[in-house]
């Protein structure tokens, strides 16, 4: 593993002038050259795009314009956010050939805030999937053993910051898409409350789910990302209209005093060294002054399902716009109708397929009470369960994902076992709160394990707090 | 009323569904202008298209408009919701329609025909129109057999309301005074410029057809109806469609069927067995509208007066029917202010009413001739200065000018003013010369009354008043 | 007849669906398909023992209410850019073939 450099340590350098955001592109992109055959982050490694962005910042500089808090900053954006110009894919076939007309809310500020863009990162197409395996251009390896899958959906996005490819990325969570490749990679990766980052130019796959968030090497720095993307945007109608989050201020904060919940009824199934991780981490706050409080969860076992029925039932109406028409892929055929079944046939994987005909099925006439209606009830009820919760804890803790990261291909035949996959990271998104995932320590074969920090909506600066001294604390040491 | 309105002893029963554009400046939930007649897709964005990552934000002047025509209609306006209703189209851009389904924002109206009967409103709910398709080759643009279509997106989310009635329709008639009164509300109201030949008012009619008493017949919903006229043309020809299919002893099936204005039949469109599953569901992109009352209230409080009342206003000071044919073309034309501004001005409003309906065709809501100067003009004609017809003349020229001094004009015409006097001693001259014809009338021979006329108008140059001289003629008769 | 939730899915509703969803499916695919959401259902048939009667549906995550945006008009997108990644074009518009055969 490279020797990570920070972003907030390259931005203070580039906005001092001590060093060129040109050389520090040269560096992430001579590690991309050595490195990425053997990883496949990207989808498309945008270099000309990046020199320009660099070269903007280097010249602000000497003009002493201020380029912002990302100056000179490598990112990489996951490959299902819209960049003007730039091929947004997916990773699906569907989008084959196409150029957003225009860039996504959090592109425009991330690069009005001095970021330079190395690239767009392979996922699980349309962000369905766990591993970074269903992806149409092939998996995108795990940095810390290439055997293994990065996982997903934003493997690429949680790889590219792990192999120092990037300072950051951007990733997108529906069900823990940011959280649980984070953990797999050993990075930090958060999911802001839903409706604090606008989704506009995010490809939905499901709308009332989907939440943009950042990938860093450290906590300090996904502070500072959130700070430059969140905020309302009036292009989003589900975005909550208050300024940017303001983070930074509680990193430093000591932990004394707050409630540290403790799911008593957390679904078992975990790794025995997940637990142990997870268990330091409580012992670890408790150490700092924090109290352990023992919370209930009853309703989050039904979680997955409510999951895969809510999640799916958009889907299948967000990607019905993916007919042949107007842009991506056609196979032509005699008729329209017939030219759109052909279209979709060849320009979807697996995977996607599965979860449209699952979320038609769960809308369709005669089913929608016994299945999404249905589900709908028991997200309300998940949510009640940590409102309850909240209201004896600050955080709750739990493992991101139950396992370290798996061999390629070891689940790509059982879609319900990919699924549990996500069995802690899925209720936040129901409830629409915020977690993140950070590096504690390592698990089965010396790999990464996350521990995922949950807080109520709104709830980012004591998560952040919290966090920061999980991360001072990990076992092998602070960075 | 035509309550007892029957086809070969069958009742029809008809509710119709209207769909009109509203006048916003852009479209229901993007930015991109809404405006028709255009080069095709040049009002476009990533909204409009559908593309990957675009998301909707509602248009507070469609919400507002969409209220404007629920409180015109006696609706309740109430917090909603917005669904999505899926199906696949080529002119669809999402493959979805933002509609509003279990909780629209205006229900329980109603609208009051000329004549006073009320049909109910179920609904009037917002949602976003549809692109255009343009079928090639094949004959004469039909879908059917055409080589291709091409797609213009210009008219994708123009903002409609969908206006779902009440089957209390019961003639054809009704229909035509239905539509054409919601027309009228609409353009009053600012909400849609509402025209049928441009499609920016679209109506379908569910007809159905049943023995007086007998439950409701099943009923086939009529779409593609271009015209006012089409429309009674259309429920007409379905209904004895119907009847003929009862009385041969078949059954009605439910359809979709639609209007060829070619042949005068309607045709069918798509049976109730194939039709879609829409998968309705709350749209996740977009939050609830709960409009305050403070809102409500304030558009209530703007809305104009409505053509119901402006004929009323109209009936009381003209003495005119308010459902007669003056009163309706007057106040559809919008010159019902004006015929009142007239009347204040000095006129009689009966006389100003009827110039303006014969005489201010081409004119719009504000004329451009000043009130005053047909007021004048009217004084000139009641007062007996000017005889009808020489009125007419006087204001044809008026109203070519956009004004002016009816007196002048008169007296340029040599229409000068006969004063009593003068015309009692030409009356005496014309009764002397023809004492023939003097002697037949007083024996009451009416007929020659004509003759005696005839003389004087010949001698007065036609400056005379025929209605003074036949008064004059007859009191001189005693 | 809606089914219950437990009930296994059959190929018929599988081939329907797809039908639905214009996804152009195999006999083979079919089968396969019907395998795993029946799968899945049977999975999800775990939330058929909660009582659901009295709960509200959940469908948004944060409680926002009337967000509009002003009816003003802006510079929308460029027509040949827009065309020229587009599958088919002509005269300005988007080319599709033949519109039949769309119902249900
Ligand atoms: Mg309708
Ligand atoms: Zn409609």
């Amino acid at each position: 593993m490279a020797e990570l450099s920070n972003a907030v340590d390259i931005a203070n350098a580039v906005r001092n002038g001590s060093v060129s955001a040109v050389a520090v592109l040269d560096q992430y992109l001579a590690r991309i050259d050595a490195r990425e055959s053997s990883i496949h982050a990207f989808n498309l490694v945008t270099r000309e795009q990046a020199r320009s962005m660099a070269a903007k910042v280097d010249a602000d500089v000497k003009a002493g314009r201020d380029p912002g808090p990302l100056a000179g900053v490598p990112i990489a954006l996951k490959d299902n956010m819209c960049t003007r110009g730039v091929p947004t894919t997916c990773s699906s076939r569907i989008l084959d050939g196409w150029k957003p007309p225009y860039d996504a809310t959090v592109v425009t500020r991330l690069a009005e805030a001095g970021a330079v863009f190395v690239g767009k990162t392979n996922l699980d197409e349309f962000a369905m999937g766990s591993s970074t395996e269903n992806s149409a251009f092939g998996v995108t390896y795990n940095p810390h053993d290439t055997s293994r899958v990065s996982g997903g959906s934003s493997g690429g996005s949680a790889a590219a910051v792990a192999a120092g490819f990037a300072a950051a990325s951007l990733g997108s969570d529906t069900g823990g898409s940011i959280r649980q490749p984070a953990a797999l990679c050993g990075v930090v990766g958060v999911k802001p409350t839903y409706g604090t980052v606008s989704r506009y130019g995010l490809v939905a796959f499901a709308s009332s789910l989907d939440q943009i968030g950042p990938f860093t090497v450290d906590v300090r720095d996904a502070a500072v990302l959130l700070e430059a993307m969140s905020g309302h945007d009036p292009l989003d109608s589900t975005s909550i209209p208050q300024p940017a989050l303001s983070l930074q201020a509680s990193l430093d904060r000591d932990v004394k005093g707050l409630r540290i919940g403790r799911i008593t009824d957390l679904p078992g199934g975990s790794d025995s060294e997940v637990e142990a991780r997870l268990a330091e981490s409580f012992d670890a706050l408790a150490a700092a002054g924090a109290t352990i409080v023992d919370v209930e969860l009853p309703s989050m076992k039904y979680g997955l399902t409510a999951y895969y029925l809510i999640a799916p039932a958009e889907a299948s109406s967000n990607l019905a716009r993916y007919d042949g028409v107007r842009y991506g892929l056609r196979v032509d055929a005699a008729d329209t109708n017939a030219m759109y079944m052909a279209t979709r046939a060849a320009g979807f994987g697996d995977e996607v397929k599965r979860r449209i005909m699952l979320g038609t099925y769960a809308l369709s006439a005669g089913y929608y009470d016994a299945y999404y209606g249905k589900a709908l009830k028991v997200r309300r009820l998940i949510s009640d369960d940590f409102a309850r919760a909240y209201q004896k804890a600050d955080v709750l803790l739990t493992p991101t994902s139950p396992i370290v990261a798996f061999p390629v291909g070891a689940k790509v035949d059982d879609p319900l076992s990919m699924y549990l996959c996500d069995v802690f990271t899925i209720p936040t998104n129901l409830a629409g709160h915020p977690a993140m995932s950070v590096p504690f320590g390592t698990g089965a074969h010396g790999l990464p394990v996350g521990v995922q920090v949950l807080a109520p909506t709104l709830g980012e600066s004591v998560m952040f707090q919290v966090a920061a001294h999980l991360e001072r604390v990990a076992p092998g040491g602070a960075k | 009323m035509s309550e007892t309105f029957m086809i070969d002893g069958y009742e029809l029963v008809v509710g119709l569904e209207v769909h009109v554009e509203l006048a916003t400046a852009t479209k229901l939930f993007s930015a991109s202008a809404n405006r028709f007649g255009d080069d095709p897709n040049t009002h476009i964005d990533p909204v409009t298209l559908g593309l990957p990552g675009a998301l909707p934000v509602l248009n507070r002047q469609a919400v507002e408009l969409a209220m404007r025509i629920g409180l015109a209609l006696n609706c309740s306006v109430q917090a909603c919701t917005f669904h999505r209703k899926n199906y696949f189209y080529p002119d669809m851009p999402k493959a979805y329609q933002i509609s509003q389904y279990d909780v629209p924002l205006n229900i329980d109206g109603w609208l009051e025909l000329p004549g006073g009967k009320r049909i109910g409103i179920e609904r009037a709910h917002l949602e976003e129109d549809t692109g255009k398709s343009t079928h090639i080759g094949g004959t004469g643009g039909r879908i059917h057999g055409s080589d291709y279509s091409l797609i213009d997106f210009n008219r994708a989310g123009v903002p409609l309301v969908e206006i779902v009635g009440r089957p209390d329709i019961a003639t054809p008639d009704e229909a035509k005074q239905y539509v054409t009164e919601l027309r009228q509300i609409l353009v009053a109201i600012g909400a849609s410029d509402a025209k049928m030949e441009e499609g920016s008012m679209r109506c379908d009619a569910n007809v159905s057809v049943r023995k007086p008493g007998a439950p409701l017949g099943t009923r086939c919903e009529i779409k593609n109806v271009n015209s006012v006229r089409s429309l009674g043309r259309a429920i007409e020809y379905e209904a004895r469609r119907q009847i003929a299919l009862i009385e041969g002893g078949e059954k009605v099936r439910q359809e979709t069927r639609h209007w060829d204005e070619n042949d005068g039949r309607t045709h069918t469109l798509r049976t109730k067995e194939d039709a879609d599953d829409y998968r309705y569901f709350l749209e996740p992109d977009l939050v609830p509208l709960a409009p305050d009352a403070s809102w409500i209230d304030a558009v209530r409080a703007a809305l104009p007066m409505l053509p119901r009342e402006r004929r009323a206003r109209l009936s009381s000071a003209t003495g005119a029917p308010a459902d007669g044919e003056a009163i309706m073309v007057v106040v559809e034309r919008g010159q019902d202010d004006y015929v009142l501004a007239v009347a204040a001005a000095g006129a009689d409003a009966s006389r100003a009413l009827v110039h303006v309906k014969e005489a201010y065709a081409e004119q719009g809501a504000t004329p451009a001739v000043p009130a005053a100067d047909l007021a004048r003009m009217i004084v000139l004609e009641t007062s007996g200065k000017l005889t009808s017809t020489q009125a007419k003349t006087v204001l044809a020229e008026i109203v070519a000018n956009g004004g002016g001094d009816a007196e002048k004009i008169a007296a340029a015409k040599g229409f000068e003013a006969m004063d009593t006097g003068a015309l009692e001693a030409m009356v005496d001259e014309v009764i002397a010369a023809q004492a023939d014809a003097w002697a037949k009338f007083c024996a009451g021979e009416e007929k020659a009354m004509g003759a005696l006329v005839g003389a004087i108008m010949k001698a007065s140059k036609g400056k005379a008043d025929g209605k003074a001289v036949t008064a004059l003629l007859q009191s001189k008769r005693g | 007849m809606p089914e219950t939730p437990q009930a296994r899915i059959s190929p018929d509703a599988v081939a329907k669906v797809a039908r639905l969803a214009r996804l152009d499916v195999t006999p083979a695919e079919v089968d396969r398909l019907t395998n795993q959401l029946a799968g899945m259902l049977e999975h999800f048939a775990d939330i058929d023992a909660l009582d659901l009667g009295a709960v509200e549906p959940m469908t948004q995550p944060y409680p926002l209410v009337n967000v509009m945006r002003d009816d003003v008009v802006k510079p929308g997108l460029d027509r040949d850019e827009v065309l020229a990644v587009a599958p088919a074009a002509e005269d300005g518009r988007f080319r599709v073939p033949p519109i039949i055969g769309l119902e249900g």
